[in-house]
């Protein structure tokens, strides 16, 4: 059924590829993760990343140098989003989470990278899959879980929900529901970066489902005229909902739909190569304005809890993507096959890991739901004490001063 | 006076010279234009993180001139140019003021804020509630808003109701130039967002202001109606240019007689709900009068408050005095017949007098 699905595609190249995998499997699949070709000296690891496709800029090395504790500390943080989006998946199951839930398992690899080359003072937004950017950006899993099930101990207190999740005091502004409009948001918080002087720069991150959008065009418009620190970062993992990106995209090399705009093709499940990415990106966006990155990247889950996920993509894609190029697989694998820790390290990692996400779960559970009268608070900075409508005209809330 | 007027336009942004020229009168006039200008160059002169953006705003010195000279003053990254891409540029500016500086972003004209209204209603008005209060947004949306004169249907749209429906707006509507300076600047100031609706054909009209008006941290509170004229008979409702119609409604019924009540409303979100039910209750008619269209109208909001909240008190049902519920046509005769005139505001006064 597949495979009759799979000829009714457009395009000379994708017929070439034969079999009943799509365009973009199987030119993810031809970029296996080059774990092989690692050296050590003492506990600096040096090894080569894939190749950089690049646009109007010059790559940067593939040889990247990671020491021992930092792959740890990746490892650590992978391994905790991993189990993190695993385990949303069984509470959403569970009926425990409601509404929308979008996880980001299998992209951990770009979040985990771009938290390596840049700092808390350089700004995030990114879309509606940012639970690991939560995380990443210092926040808790328990903030993340405690927030899927609307509890006062979530990261918005229960009032955002999957999608609306911030930490303003390491920058991260959410967190995003419309496709797309995080991006001149993102090249707003570059425009103040860039008036106040701060040397810091913002990333916007969209999919290669919003890719398409033509604010993002906008956005990348006014960010070149004005040299603006924008690090635009589209995250394909390759299909926006159910539409695989050549059925969405006239030109799915997004690094290069900026056009003017210098960019960089990235294999996002390699965490080096990530890193790598962001540190030049980062000097460049501060040096000269703004750069598109394009993220290699793979979501082993469906858009969403109500998506299986197989009615556009085969199962031996989604499999052969985690037996190959899984995110979390290859820094532990740098790990032990080049001798840098012992199996029991990576167990005792993986053991507290669960033990920390188990106790998450707990106490989320355990959390009690917003009090109801934060049904009226927050809704702004200065409600200067006036009267708002509740259901009926039995009702009107007078806000604070 | 009128050569104070223009002494002051000349002088507007020198900070020296106005206020010598102003001790030589009592009150002086003032345009709208100037009032919205001197309030920006104020606040910007006070706060260095207070920027503005927009379509010629900077070197075309403002497609009305609004802002004029500011360029000049404060230069290009404090008074920026933008292309003609809305979306783009307000969720630009959005963005900005989640980072903490303070943008005015300028539509030409609200008709063109439909383009960005995700960003104005997703972005803007909701993250502060949806983050707990982590994300604020002290952002000001300004620009014409409403009907010019033949400028057809696609830009004479009234946007009053639509944004002042939205929790996380403030919505304000200046009539004169102390309700627009002091209503800009209490804007500027405020951490949330706030639409701020002016009119086209207000901009070159002079009101007198007096020397507390013009000080550089007059502020007027926002949320708060102002009762232009006191009246017992029935209170005319109304914002923007209709209060001007008001008054002159009111000046014309006091001679047959008739004592109006005129209400400026200033603040469409806040609506001033108490204000208003205390002048209706005190005068027991109410008349409201707007451009926009009828139908979930800002008078379908007074005419709710009078009914819900002031029922027992009225003497007559409520009226409501609209634009005709049809997209604004070109020629000039029916574009007169698709807008309130003040014979239509004389005329629904009499009907609810009975009379």
């Amino acid at each position: 059924m597949l495979a009759a699905v799979s000829s009714h595609a457009a395009g000379a190249a994708r017929q070439a590829l034969g079999g009943s995998l799509t365009l973009a499997a199987a030119g993810l699949q031809r970029r296996g993760l080059a774990a092989s070709a690692a050296t050590v000296e003492g506990d600096t690891l040096t090894v080569e990343v894939n190749p950089y496709k690049v646009h109007r800029i010059e790559a940067p090395p593939t040889t990247v140098t990671a020491t021992k504790d930092e792959l740890l500390s990746y490892f650590k943080q992978l391994y905790r989003l991993r189990r993190m989006e695993i385990s949303a998946d069984m509470l959403y199951k569970a009926k425990a989470i409601r509404g929308f839930c979008h996880l980001y398992d299998g992209q951990e690899a770009v979040i985990v990278g771009l938290e390596a080359a840049l700092e808390k003072s350089d700004s995030i937004i990114t879309s509606y899959r940012n639970h690991a950017t939560h995380v990443a950006r210092g926040g808790t899993v328990a903030e993340v879980i405690g927030e899927l099930m609307g509890r006062t101990t979530g990261a918005s207190k229960g009032k955002g929900g999957s999608m609306h999740m911030y930490r303003r005091e390491a920058n991260f502004f959410g967190g995003q529901g419309i496709v797309g409009a995080q991006v001149p948001l993102g090249a707003g918080l570059a425009l103040a970066h860039q008036y106040s002087d701060t040397g810091g720069v913002a990333v916007a991150m969209y999919g290669d489902g919003a890719a398409n959008q033509g604010q993002i065009f906008e956005s990348f418009n006014m960010a070149a005229l004005w040299d603006l620190p924008c690090i635009f970062v589209c995250e394909n993992n390759h299909y926006g909902m159910g539409t695989a990106e050549w059925r969405a995209a006239k030109s799915p090399a997004f690094y290069t739909r900026g056009d003017y705009m210098p960019g960089m093709k990235v294999d996002g499940m390699d965490v080096l190569a990530v890193r790598q990415a962001f540190a030049y990106a980062k000097q460049y966006a501060v040096a000269n304005g703004p750069i598109v990155l394009e993220m290699d990247t793979y979501r082993y889950h469906g858009h969403s809890m109500s998506d299986p996920g197989s009615t556009y993509r085969t199962r031996d894609e989604i499999s052969s993507i985690r037996q190959q190029r899984d995110p979390v697989e290859h820094v532990r694998k740098l790990l032990l096959d080049n001798g840098l820790v012992e199996a029991s390290v990576i167990k005792g990692i993986e053991k507290d890991t669960k033990k920390e996400i188990d106790a998450a779960i707990e106490a989320s559970k355990a959390a009690p739901f917003p009090d109801m009268k934060e049904l009226w608070t927050n809704i702004y900075a200065a409600p200067l004490g006036m009267q708002l409508r509740g259901i009926d005209s039995t009702h009107v809330e007078t806000l604070a001063a | 006076m009128q050569r104070l007027g223009a002494l002051l336009r000349r002088s507007q942004g020198d900070a020296v010279l106005a206020p010598q020229l102003l001790r030589t009168y009592a009150t002086t006039q003032m345009t709208i234009r100037d009032a919205l200008n001197s309030a920006m160059d104020e606040e910007m002169a006070r706060d260095e993180t207070v920027f503005v953006m927009g379509e010629e705003v900077a070197e075309y010195q403002g497609a009305y001139k609004i802002t004029r000279g500011l360029l000049q003053k404060y230069g290009p990254k404090r008074v920026r140019d933008t292309p003609i891409t809305e979306a783009g540029f307000t969720g630009i500016g959005v963005g900005a003021a989640f980072q903490g500086l303070r943008p005015i972003v300028e539509f030409m004209t609200f008709n063109f804020s439909m383009q960005a209204m995700d960003q104005i209603i997703n972005s803007a008005a909701k993250h502060h509630y949806m983050s707990s209060g982590a994300i604020t947004c002290p952002i000001v949306f300004r620009g014409a808003n409403g009907a010019a004169a033949g400028v057809a249907a696609q830009h004479s749209q009234c946007f009053a109701a639509w944004y002042s429906s939205v929790p996380g707006l403030k919505v304000l509507a200046p009539y004169d130039a102390e309700d627009t300076r002091g209503l800009l600047k209490a804007s500027i100031r405020d951490p949330d967002p706030v639409v701020f609706l002016e009119n086209e054909i207000l901009y070159g009209e002079s009101f007198p202001v007096d020397q507390a008006v013009l000080d550089k941290d007059f502020v007027l509170p926002i949320g708060k109606a102002k009762v232009m004229r006191s009246g017992t008979d029935v209170t005319l409702i109304g914002f923007g240019k209709m209060v001007g119609y008001n008054l002159k409604a009111a000046e014309l019924l006091e001679q047959e007689g008739i004592s109006c009540e005129v209400v400026n409303l200033r603040s469409l979100k806040p609506l001033d709900r108490e204000g208003i039910a205390q002048s209706i209750r005190k005068t027991h008619r109410v008349v409201s009068v707007e451009e926009g269209w009828p139908q979930c109208g800002i008078g379908s909001e007074i005419v709710s408050i009078a009914v819900e909240e002031c029922f027992d008190d009225l003497d007559a049902p409520p009226e409501r005095v609209t634009g005709a519920e049809v997209p604004m046509p070109y020629a000039a005769n029916l574009e007169a017949a698709a807008l309130p005139t003040t014979d239509h505001i004389l005329a629904a006064v009499k009907r609810v007098m009975g009379k």
